[in-house]
């Protein structure tokens, strides 16, 4: 009973769908107030995420995004370090997608332009992090405070590479080239027979995200250097004790986590939009640290609370759609909530449920 | 055959919504900034609001919250139904291509981007050609040989609204001073009065005594800096001159709204023609506001000159430089 003396099916499973539960009241009463039916708006959101083929993969496509910026934050919250630069570095891993997909499409197939793409991808995201995990580890200049700076200094130089250099001349669009076939990752329709995803971009960038899941967990609960991680976040200073470096560990953990935010690249640049373009990443990086704190810095829940947020952003779409009255500034509002009650108000219900359990499990002890 | 079924199928789905929505209702997706962003989308509000008052009939809206979603609301539309489907900004171009090869019997328009379908209609604008009379405008009203611009983010499509301003100055006063500032690197750069304040009272210090916004929302705090300062400002997009009135020399008028409503207009009446129309001065696609407000800042000599380069512009006899097609800027 370590972790708040609660079993982990509540910790893992009861509390997140309370917080939910609770959020999606809250939003109900929202969805009241402008004179909308909150029952009605349920069943749109869920029928527009879930309900046809197209609907499932726009959502999958949103998952896979949110999947690699929330384990992004996961890995480095277990070196109790707050990355919150992932907005940044996965814009600057676009980089390193548009590079390999740019030199490489006209000349060989997507599966030989992939793993380019990828170690681009990882590279630029990694070195976005380099500089505020070395300033962290050496100097002690808190990384949520240079970090989010880099997401800026990512903007200005995104904006000054796209609109001088690599803009496609001619373009009121400050935007490269559309890749040829070459730097085009296949759509899931394409090699999954008998599912029709319709228009959805879901590609194999999901299956990417997934295979990151499993390493992430293999790296942080299976490995010395996870261990290491992990003991470095629970208590640095006895961790410190206990010989381990850290310098090292947080450079490490901070290389690994812009990385992977780096890689969400793959799946907007390579898997959809095949072009580099400004702005491409609108958000999905602030959003994982919302989908990180949900699925509990675990890569399982990291992969389901991906899957709830590609649903709030697919089916918020279908119900904005569908109902006027609810414009998309609702929507973020219904989304704001989810982030609030799963993130910030994590702990709400917890005394409670602490005071519920202990009480269930241990009469006797309690009494005595 | 499973095909032609579904197509059928998917045709009566069609009719029936379309049935409950009376038939053939035009629609509209606004671009990302959304349909009250203060300029470019607003305008094409405004196009929207006039043809709902006009023809007592709805327009179904939707404002995109990400690129991603603009063919999925484009086909939506498309397959219940509604004609013509207009896209608001460049960035829906792809989408509007794939979605007017999906449903040939659909008209589509498009404003600030040529798509080449047959079922297109694509509405272009000469940003460059207004930016000229106010750069026109502000040289002849400025009283120290300095005259400012404060641009949103730093885009090509900003910089050619710039090229066109310098290039008005300059035709005034060969000598005049030309500052210019971007409010910044990404879209905020649109949305930051306070940043288009610091920048206006900047160039202010500077000397300048004519400032002009191109930068949406972050504009508004230029022309409150501006009327701080007893100075005159240009507004863009939309008329800004009422904003205060006595300190807006003018407003150079981009008519997203005309292009709205000719596209809405034109299938009401079964006269949609596909096809690339490029709305600059001459056809009063752009144009400068003289109205109460700004009428005793604007002299009988300033409108005299005005006139003259809108009617030299639209002969021809004017050509005002392009950098998207012509090139870098020429710089005196």
């Amino acid at each position: 009973m370590s972790s708040g003396q609660l079993p982990r099916w509540v910790d893992f499973g009861l509390i997140p769908v309370l917080n939910l539960i609770a959020a999606f009241l809250v939003s109900g009463l929202v969805v009241l107030l402008i004179g909308e039916n909150p029952l009605e708006a349920v069943r749109i959101l869920l029928w527009g995420s879930l309900g046809f083929g197209e609907g499932v993969g726009f959502t999958l496509f949103y998952a896979t995004n949110f999947i690699f910026t929330g384990l992004a934050v996961a890995v480095a919250f277990h070196a109790g370090l707050f990355n919150i630069g992932g907005e940044g570095q996965a814009y600057i891993g676009g980089l390193g997608v548009a590079w390999a997909c740019l030199a490489l499409d006209h000349y060989v197939p997507w599966w030989v332009t992939m793993p380019f793409a990828l170690a681009g991808a990882a590279i630029m995201g990694a070195a976005w992090a380099f500089i505020p995990a070395w300033l962290q580890a050496k100097r002690g200049s808190h990384v949520v405070i240079t970090t989010i700076m880099f997401n800026f200094i990512a903007a200005a130089l995104m904006n000054y590479l796209l609109v001088n250099i690599m803009v496609k001349p001619g373009s009121m669009q400050p935007e490269t080239r559309t890749f040829e076939a070459g730097g085009k990752l296949p759509f899931l329709k394409e090699f999954v027979p008998g599912i029709d995803f319709g228009t959805a971009p879901v590609n194999l960038a999901l299956i990417i995200a997934l295979l990151a899941s499993v390493a992430v967990w293999l790296i942080v609960w299976r490995t010395r250097l996870g261990y290491e991680i992990r003991a470095f976040g629970a208590n640095a200073t006895a961790a410190v004790y206990a010989g381990i470096s850290p310098v090292r560990v947080i450079v490490i953990t901070m290389l690994i986590s812009g990385g992977l935010a780096g890689m969400m690249a793959i799946n907007e640049i390579m898997g959809s939009q095949h072009r580099l373009l400004l702005e491409f990443v609108t958000g999905y990086g602030f959003v994982g640290i919302a989908v990180a704190l949900m699925g509990r810095a675990h890569p399982v829940g990291i992969v389901l609370a991906a899957i709830l947020f590609g649903m709030l952003y697919q089916g918020g779409a279908e119900l904005s759609f569908e109902k006027p009255a609810i414009t998309r500034d609702m929507i973020i509002v219904i989304q704001g909530l989810v982030i609030l009650f799963a993130g910030a108000l994590e702990h709400m219900f917890r005394p409670a449920l602490i005071q519920f359990f202990t009480y269930s499990r241990s009469p006797a002890e309690q009494a005595g | 055959m499973k095909n032609l079924f579904a197509k059928t199928l998917a045709g009566f789905g069609a009719l029936i919504l379309a049935g409950t929505a009376a038939v053939a209702d035009p629609a509209i997706v606004y671009s990302v900034g959304g349909k009250f962003d203060g300029s470019f989308n607003e305008s094409a509000y405004a196009g929207v609001q006039r043809f709902e008052n006009d023809f007592k009939t709805k327009v179904r809206e939707f404002e995109l919250e990400r690129d991603a979603q603009s063919l999925q609301a484009l086909r939506n539309f498309a397959s219940r139904g509604n004609e013509p489907v207009v896209a608001i900004g460049f960035n829906q171009a792809s989408s509007v291509t794939q979605a007017a090869k999906e449903f040939p019997d659909t008209s589509f328009a498009i404003v600030d981007m040529v798509v080449d379908a047959p079922n297109v209609a694509s509405y272009v604008f000469k940003e460059n050609e207004g930016a000229y009379i106010a750069g026109l405008l502000a040289a002849m009203a400025s009283k120290t040989g300095t005259v400012g611009f404060v641009g949103g983010m730093d885009i090509p499509i900003i910089r050619r609204f710039l090229c066109g301003y310098q290039l008005g100055a300059h035709s005034v006063d060969p000598d005049i001073k030309v500052l210019y500032n971007m409010a910044g690197t990404t879209p905020a750069a649109f949305a930051d009065p306070a940043r288009g304040a610091e920048l206006a009272r900047s160039q202010i210090g500077r000397g300048a005594d004519v400032i002009i916004q191109a930068a949406g929302g972050t504009g508004i705090g230029v022309l409150q800096a501006v009327a701080d300062a007893g100075v005159l400002g240009i507004g863009t997009d939309s008329n800004q001159n009422g904003l205060h009135p006595g300190h807006v020399l003018t407003s150079i008028r981009k008519r997203v709204d005309n292009a709205v409503y000719d596209s809405f207009k034109t299938a009401r009446d079964g006269d949609f023609k596909p096809g690339v129309r490029v709305l600059g001065l001459a056809d009063g696609g752009m144009d400068w506001v003289l109205d109460d407000n700004n009428k005793s800042l604007v002299t009988q000599e300033m409108i005299a000159a005005a006139d003259a380069a809108v009617t030299g512009i639209s002969t021809g006899k004017i050509k005002v430089h392009d950098i998207l097609t012509d090139g870098a800027c020429p710089q005196p």
